[in-house]
């Protein structure tokens, strides 16, 4: 246990970095390229507060708090230490918030509101990258790009795959892969944990471009329908349109990681081509009814009920079985299932057909 | 191998070294020492053949370490501690206190179940400061001390891993080193058990990649671990986690290179030179308008008259001395006043400068502050890591500003931007670099404001090196008509009779310098405000910055 004061304040805590004793204690310490997922890194000099004693000012996010330690966060020494690395970030920063999609969402944007930085008293060089669109799903604006290296922490740290990281020194210091190649030719695979974690508008989703800012969307949390591990996210819905995914960092199963598909696939949603309803052989529909049934839009097959679908089905096992035995009948689930459903699949096959021949398609 | 092995060795070798004639060794860019110097570190540079540990035997080699063996680590530790050694690297932090440190964060975790070093010492010799090449002079002329000095440090702060990190510029100093270490190794100098005293140590040398951001330690450590240097927000000290997670003591080569001679000699030895907080002697490289340049090594405490008019044999073509840069690019631009200030950490600091590694640029009054300020800006910009938004973009607005002075471009408001950017840059930036980057502008700054205020005002440079902001005039009381200035002129445009004051026809004048260099009687002056010909050659040169 160390005792320490913040802003005067008396703190017993049992250790940490100071931002996250002082966020126990319900004292905010502005911050830019910290995030909760990632290792801290120190990088952007947002979050710097006074310890007494020591000469320079120190970043709250990797200070260790010890003993007796006397700390600031918000001394006027402080603030213009902040607003002058703010105004430093906006200096080589395009001023385009009217057309950003992360307008609104943008912890940048947030930090210059909060220090009132309108403008900045440097003129110079800014970067003019062009936006780099030569991948699929993700967008890399890098003019955009304050160098937080959050997303490089995500790619190693979340996703284990590295596939990138800064290239050049001092003012052309660069997030890229390697040779600044396409992230195609990389390892890259677009699991997009870089998006989610940028504070800007510098990694974007392509597909969701222009479909609407944080607030004109409605955000509902939903389990990923790819595949049994059951990851959660959030929906953007607009207009009854999904038109984004982003991650859900409290999610106790994926804590906010996806995979590409769960991140960028979610246009089958709203294709035409998705089934909403169960099709039937139009002649088995015919055979088992004596109508001619709701035609579909596929030839041969008419559109079904689920009651006179499984019916079909169950009434179809049964007679195979009655007719070649139980291991005329094998069952393959699937990995879209989660655990417990294929639980109760293997249950049918075994308990209620009467056979061993089960199998799943992750083993393929 | 024991001491009397040892010894057998040195009795040989010596009467070999002796027989031998050293002149014949390559003739290396260390002069001979000069009156004034004391040579420590460089004792046995240009002496002996680096190739050869015999010769390095022969002069007491190793046998530091057989003594240090014969101590136990803490004694060590209090020897060095005693004489008051100092990192040389620039930071001057007391290099016994770094060990001490390593040595307690070893003690306070359970040894590596894998098998794996406990610790590692690191030797820094990524010297990076334009300039300044001690290091790489002692590591090619002299590597065995280095690596001797390496071992006593790993004995005594606990490590049994040590890297040598030697910049990739320096391909003698990375052959000498291969050739030094297989041939300790196999005089059981390295490796296990050393001297019979149950200590293992061994070296490995790791190449740098041309960062001048990886002599920071931190930065060093991520570069062996084989990713992009950049320097980490410390705590934690390398000292309590480093390496691989693991203390780590990381020392510059000359301090290195100082332990053998400090065991040997004894800390009172060394501790009787130098001033009351910083002992012993210092290499410096000394560089710019003045006669002598290159390596030296003097006690500490010097002044930095003794260096440059004793030593250095005085400015270049009588000119007159304006300032001396110190501590290289991080460091700061010392005028007049300071010629008498006893050369040490403390007072060097308190002038605003820094020891660094001990590069010494002696400018004169033809060298422009400003532009000065800008060299080293543009230095420091390009090998700013990219981290921290104070450094990467601070220097490059920095650079802007005076790149914009130095062509007639600044404004008053640049000067109160210029202001601003220092002062919040030293306080907010992540790193040794970012922080001192500020240095020259800062101190010349504070010394040569008139200078400054001149190139925005007048659009004049006093010194006559901005182009485009300048000319140059014959004073007709003190032409001599001498006319060497007419013959000089590669345009053609001076006019005179012989024995009668020269003009120079100024619309035509392409200020190109040479009549001023040639002349005897100090007759040309330069005066504000730039020729037809020069204001439009300075326009062209114009390049964007990038
Ligand atoms: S999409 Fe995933 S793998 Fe690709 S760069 Fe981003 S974090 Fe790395
Ligand atoms: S792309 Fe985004 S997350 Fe990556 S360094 Fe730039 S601002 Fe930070
Ligand atoms: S949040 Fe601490 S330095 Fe960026």
């Amino acid at each position: 246990m160390a005792q320490l004061t913040i802003n005067g304040k008396k703190i017993q805590t049992p250790g940490g970095t100071i931002l996250a004793v002082a966020r126990e204690h319900g004292i905010r310490i502005p911050t830019l390229c910290h995030h909760p997922a990632l290792g801290p890194k120190g990088a952007c000099r947002l979050c710097l507060v006074e310890v007494k004693g020591s000469r320079v000012l120190q970043p709250a996010c990797t200070f260790p708090v010890s003993e007796g330690m006397e700390v600031q966060t918000d001394t006027p020494k402080i603030r213009t230490a902040r607003k002058f690395v703010l105004e430093l970030l906006l200096s080589d920063h395009p001023q385009d918030c009217m057309t950003c999609e992360m307008c609104g969402a943008c912890e940048l944007q947030d930090l210059m509101y909060e220090y009132g930085v309108k403008e900045t008293p440097f003129r110079g060089e800014r970067h003019a990258y062009p936006a780099d669109d030569r991948d699929p799903f993700i967008l890399r604006d890098m003019e955009k790009c304050i160098r937080c290296r959050r997303c490089i922490r995500a790619c190693d740290e979340l996703q284990s795959v590295n596939a990138i990281s800064m290239i050049n020194r001092g003012f052309r210091a660069k997030v890229a892969t390697s040779f600044d190649t396409p992230l195609q030719e990389s390892n890259c695979v677009f699991c997009g944990q870089c998006i989610s974690v940028c504070p800007t508008g510098a990694l974007t989703e392509i597909d969701s471009r222009g479909a609407g800012r944080t607030w004109q969307t409605q955000k509902v949390t939903t389990t990923c329908p790819y595949c049994g591990v059951g990851c959660n996210f959030d929906l953007h819905v607009r207009d009854g349109k999904v038109v984004k995914v982003t991650s859900r960092w409290d999610s106790p199963v994926n804590r906010g990681v996806l995979c590409v598909k769960g991140r960028f696939g979610w246009q089958f949603l709203h294709s035409p081509d998705r089934l909403t309803v169960p099709l039937m052989k139009a002649e088995l529909w015919k055979k088992r009814t004596g109508t001619d049934g709701t035609p579909s839009p596929y030839a041969g097959f008419v559109e079904a009920d689920w009651e006179a679908a499984l019916d079909a089905v169950s009434d179809g096992l049964a007679a195979a079985k009655a007719q070649a035995g139980p291991d005329a009948v094998a069952v393959l689930a699937s990995a879209k299932c989660t655990n417990e459903e294929n639980y109760l699949i293997q249950k049918l096959a075994r308990r209620e057909i009467g056979t061993n021949n089960v199998d799943h398609c992750a083993r393929l | 191998m024991t001491r009397e092995e040892l010894e057998r060795i040195r009795a040989e070798a010596k009467q070999a070294l002796e027989a031998r004639d050293m002149t014949t060794l390559p003739e290396g860019e260390l002069k001979p020492p000069r009156p004034g110097e004391v040579r420590v570190v460089l004792r046995n540079c240009g002496q002996i053949d680096p190739t050869r540990i015999e010769d390095y035997i022969a002069r007491d080699g190793y046998f530091a370490l057989a003594k240090a063996l014969g101590m136990s680590p803490e004694q060590v530790i209090d020897e060095v501690k005693r004489s008051g050694l100092r990192g040389r690297g620039g930071a001057g932090f007391p290099a016994a206190q770094k060990w001490l440190f390593a040595r307690q964060a070893v003690a306070a975790r359970p040894a590596p179940a894998d098998g794996s070093p406990p610790a590692y010492l690191i030797c820094n010799g990524d010297e990076g400061d334009p300039g300044a090449f001690m290091d790489r002079a002692v590591l090619e002329g002299d590597p065995h001390s280095v690596l001797e000095g390496m071992t006593i440090a790993a004995y005594a702060m606990g490590a049994t891993q040590g890297y040598l990190y030697v910049r990739a510029e320096y391909p003698v100093a990375v052959d000498h080193l291969q050739k030094a270490i297989p041939q300790a190794r196999k005089l059981g100098l390295l490796g296990k058990d050393i001297f019979g005293a149950g200590f293992d140590f061994d070296v490995d040398i790791r190449i740098g990649a041309g960062a001048f951001v990886c002599g920071e330690e931190t930065a060093l450590i991520d570069s062996i671990e084989g990713r992009r240097g950049e320097p980490r927000p410390r705590p934690p000290f390398p000292a309590v986690s480093g390496l691989w997670g693991k203390p780590t003591s990381v020392n510059n080569v000359e301090t290195l290179a100082n332990v053998p001679q400090i065991i040997l000699k004894g800390a009172e030895w060394f501790a009787a030179m130098g001033t009351e907080k910083s002992k012993g002697t210092k290499t410096f490289a000394i560089a710019g308008k003045v006669k002598n340049t290159g390596l030296i090594e003097v006690p500490m405490g010097i002044t930095m008259r003794e260096i440059i008019y004793d030593i250095g044999g005085g400015i270049l073509d009588k000119k007159k001395f304006k300032a001396a840069q110190t501590g290289g690019p991080l460091g700061g631009c010392l005028p007049e006043q300071y010629l008498d200030t006893p050369i040490d950490f403390e007072s060097l600091a308190a002038a605003g400068s820094l020891m660094g590694s001990g590069g010494l640029i002696v400018l004169d009054e033809n060298d422009c502050m400003v532009d000065v300020a800008r060299f080293f800006m543009d230095f420091t910009q390009d090998e700013s890591c990219g981290k921290c938004p104070p450094c990467s973009l601070g220097t490059k607005r920095l650079l802007e500003i005076l790149t914009r002075m130095t062509r007639a471009e600044g404004t008053p408001e640049d000067l109160l931007t210029l202001e601003y950017l220092t002062q919040n840059i030293a306080t907010t930036a992540l790193c040794a670099l970012g922080q001192g980057s500020v240095n020259p502008v800062v101190t010349t700054l504070r010394h040569f404001r008139d200078e400054y205020e001149a190139h925005i005002r007048d659009k004049f440079c006093p010194a006559g090196v901005c182009k485009g902001m300048f000319h140059y005039e014959i004073l007709a009381e003190c032409c001599t008509g001498c006319g060497v200035c007419r013959k000089k002129c590669p345009e053609g445009v001076i006019r005179g009779e012989k024995k009668a004051p020269h003009e120079i026809d100024q619309p035509n004048c392409i200020v190109c310098g040479d009549c001023y260099k040639a002349c005897k009687f100090a007759a040309i002056a330069i005066r504000p405000g730039p020729t037809e010909k020069s204001r439009r050659a300075a326009h062209k040169t114009e390049t964007p910055q990038g």
